[in-house]
């Protein structure tokens, strides 16, 4: 594998390490099935890239991105909280509610972005190459997320969010308004998401409707990776191990792309990406049952 | 023993790799760490000449024009037996894998990179601005932003379009089927190739007096059931080359045969998996196409030299049998043009 593959497989990682923070926030702080990820992700890159094709200014489009994420988050949260649908089917009908949406949003299914001015190009310079700078330049971006993260969820507000989660009775004994954390939780979650969708089309150079197909699996297997590497209950720890296990799991693809040379074709590539996958999960475990029958 | 150095060699930098893993291994790393250094070891070979190709998704349009760029390289000399070094990935649909895929092949560095489809051409093309690249398959190749314009481009990219010529596909539709006047058209609503063909359709069928109902199956799965919601309501459905009806054409067969509405494709080898006709690009040639602009930059030509071709060898292919089931009857003057009649 060329360092340049390597540098690639950083780069897309550490866009889906938000994702899979998103994914943290829902599934595991809030408890909360949101599938809306599929349709966030692409609406991210949708209203960045229609707006920077329309002449807008990079990170205004990428903002106004992330905030359209945040819009999308907070109404499936009201169609749950309000509307009283299942949490899961309320989250799958934003999810393809969203597809049209994006579809609507740019008009047409694909729009490219190669010769467009993007965040990536304003920092580009002669000294450090193109694809070293960008998975640096998201490195900033997915540090700062993480650590604002780690802040918001140990103040009061982050408080009431993860109480909201872990026992919504009590949080509600307590006075905290779990209706309203949810709505803010998700909007959170999203609004990461499609910021990761919105730097996506802008460091892949095209917003496509079909980018969003497979997001949540893809930051599902993130935090899930990440939860194995490092088990623990802390907050600093699994924010970090989440980011950690988007970049693995893109480690892993690139791996897997290079396997041809044992004699496994293209088609076979998402098959050697989930064995590469399993083997790193189940290796710990035969390690330690090893250890085990020593001291027996 | 002359042959011994080398695998010596070979062996060396397998060990050193494995001596560097060691130092790491202590953590669950070790079987990551290991895959990557069987790989970097892997990937030390001697450089030859070499082609890489990516498409976005496997299916039968899309394979045929990777074999065509392989047979024609291998006639003009180029197999992987004389030193070629061939690579082909597809990226089973997903944008983000068609990234990675970009990617790796652009740190390989080959002589050339084939891109096939719209998202594989643009991911490719924005990875790399120096090593040439070829797109194939593409309809729209300057709204994809790929090249400036059809011209030669001055710079490293070039390629095949597979725009068609959407009047002559018209007028096939009423040498097929004289009095229609709906015509049905099924597509994924999330193509750009299918969304510029609708839209261009749109505006072209009323002025010959016919009019487009449009069916979208944004998954493969839903092709068969967006075919039968157009029964009753059309009397022909034609279809562009769009990945998902192409995947899955014969659940539209399926439809058309039994609420007998004639299926035109676009692609020939759709007719012989059910429609009664397509004028159409063989993609087998357009591959063969592809491959001999792979050829001259191998030989040392530049893309950007080389300006953007379309194909204009359309062929008429018949099908005798779903003609019968679909109640069309193939005249002996449209049979007569045509390349080939399945009987």
């Amino acid at each position: 594998m060329s360092w340049y593959a390597l540098w690639g497989a950083l780069e897309i990682g550490l866009i889906y390490g938000l994702v899979a923070l998103g994914v943290l926030i829902s599934f595991r702080i809030l408890r909360f099935p949101d599938l809306t990820v599929d349709g966030s992700f692409p609406l991210g890159a949708a209203v960045a890239a229609t707006l920077i094709v329309s002449g807008w200014e990079p990170f205004s489009a990428t903002l106004a991105a992330t905030l359209a994420g945040a819009l999308a988050g907070a109404v499936t949260g009201w169609l749950n909280v309000r509307l009283k649908i299942m949490d899961l089917l309320a989250s799958i009908l934003m999810m393809i509610a969203l597809y049209s949406i994006n579809l609507r949003i740019m008009g047409r299914p694909n729009v490219p972005l190669i010769t467009e001015p993007t965040v990536f190009t304003l920092f580009m310079n002669e000294s450090v190459p193109d694809h070293i700078l960008r998975p640096l330049l998201i490195l900033v971006v997915v540090a700062a997320v993480k650590f604002a993260l780690d802040w918001y969820l140990g103040t009061q507000a982050g408080l009431a969010l993860r109480a909201t989660g872990s026992n919504p009775r009590m949080a509600r004994a307590q006075g905290v308004a779990t209706g309203a954390m949810v709505l803010a939780g998700l909007a959170l979650s999203n609004a990461l998401c499609a910021l990761g969708g919105a730097l996506f089309a802008q460091s892949q150079g095209v917003s496509d409707i079909s980018m969003g197909i497979g997001t949540i699996v893809i930051g599902l297997a993130a935090v899930i990776v990440g939860e194995s590497l490092f088990s623990s209950r802390r907050l600093v720890i699994m924010t970090a191990a989440a980011i950690l296990g988007a970049v693995l799991y893109r480690v892993f693809v690139a791996l897997a792309l290079n396997a041809d040379f044992i004699g496994l074709q293209a088609q076979d590539l998402n098959l050697i990406t989930a064995v590469l996958v399993t083997i790193f999960l189940v290796v710990p475990l035969l390690r330690q049952r090893l250890r085990g029958r020593r001291r027996n | 023993m002359k042959w011994t150095l080398p695998a010596k060699k070979a062996l060396n930098a397998l060990d050193a790799g494995w001596a560097h893993t060691a130092a790491f291994a202590r953590g669950v790393l070790a079987p990551a760490l290991g895959a990557a250094a069987l790989c970097l070891a892997a990937t030390a070979a001697a450089h030859a000449q070499s082609v890489a190709v990516t498409s976005i998704v496997e299916h039968p349009a899309l394979d045929a024009i990777k074999d065509g760029v392989k047979d024609a390289l291998a006639e003009a000399g180029y197999t992987e037996e004389k030193g070629l070094e061939w690579q082909f990935q597809t990226a089973q649909g997903n944008t983000a894998i068609a990234t990675q895929i970009a990617r790796k092949f652009v740190g390989d560095k080959p002589d050339v990179i084939v891109g096939i489809a719209t998202p594989s051409a643009q991911a490719v093309v924005a990875a790399t601005k120096t090593i040439p690249v070829v797109y194939s398959a593409v309809t729209d190749p300057v709204a994809a932003q790929l090249v400036p314009s059809l011209e030669a481009s001055g710079t490293n990219v070039t390629g095949v379009s597979d725009q068609l010529e959407l009047a002559r596909q018209v007028e096939l539709i009423k040498r097929l089927v004289p009095d229609a006047r709906k015509v049905g058209m099924v597509y994924n609503p999330g193509e750009a190739n299918s969304a510029s063909v609708v839209e261009a359709l749109r505006q072209l069928l009323p002025t010959m007096g016919m009019s487009l109902v449009e069916a979208s199956a944004p998954r493969t799965v839903d092709v068969g059931a967006a075919a039968r919601s157009l029964v009753g309501k059309v009397d022909v459905i034609y279809t562009n080359t769009d990945n998902n009806v192409v995947s899955a054409y014969e659940s539209l067969a399926k439809v058309g045969n039994d609420a007998k509405i004639p299926l035109v494709a676009s692609d020939t080898a759709s007719v012989a998996r059910g429609a009664v006709a397509a004028l159409g690009l063989d993609y087998y040639e357009m591959g063969r196409q592809t491959g001999r602009m792979v050829i001259r930059i191998l030989k040392g030509e530049k893309p950007g030299d080389i300006p953007s071709e379309t194909s204009d060898k359309l062929a008429l292919h018949l099908n005798a049998a779903a003609a019968r089931k679909q109640g069309v009857t193939l005249t002996s003057e449209l049979r007569q043009s045509a390349a080939q009649v399945i009987e």
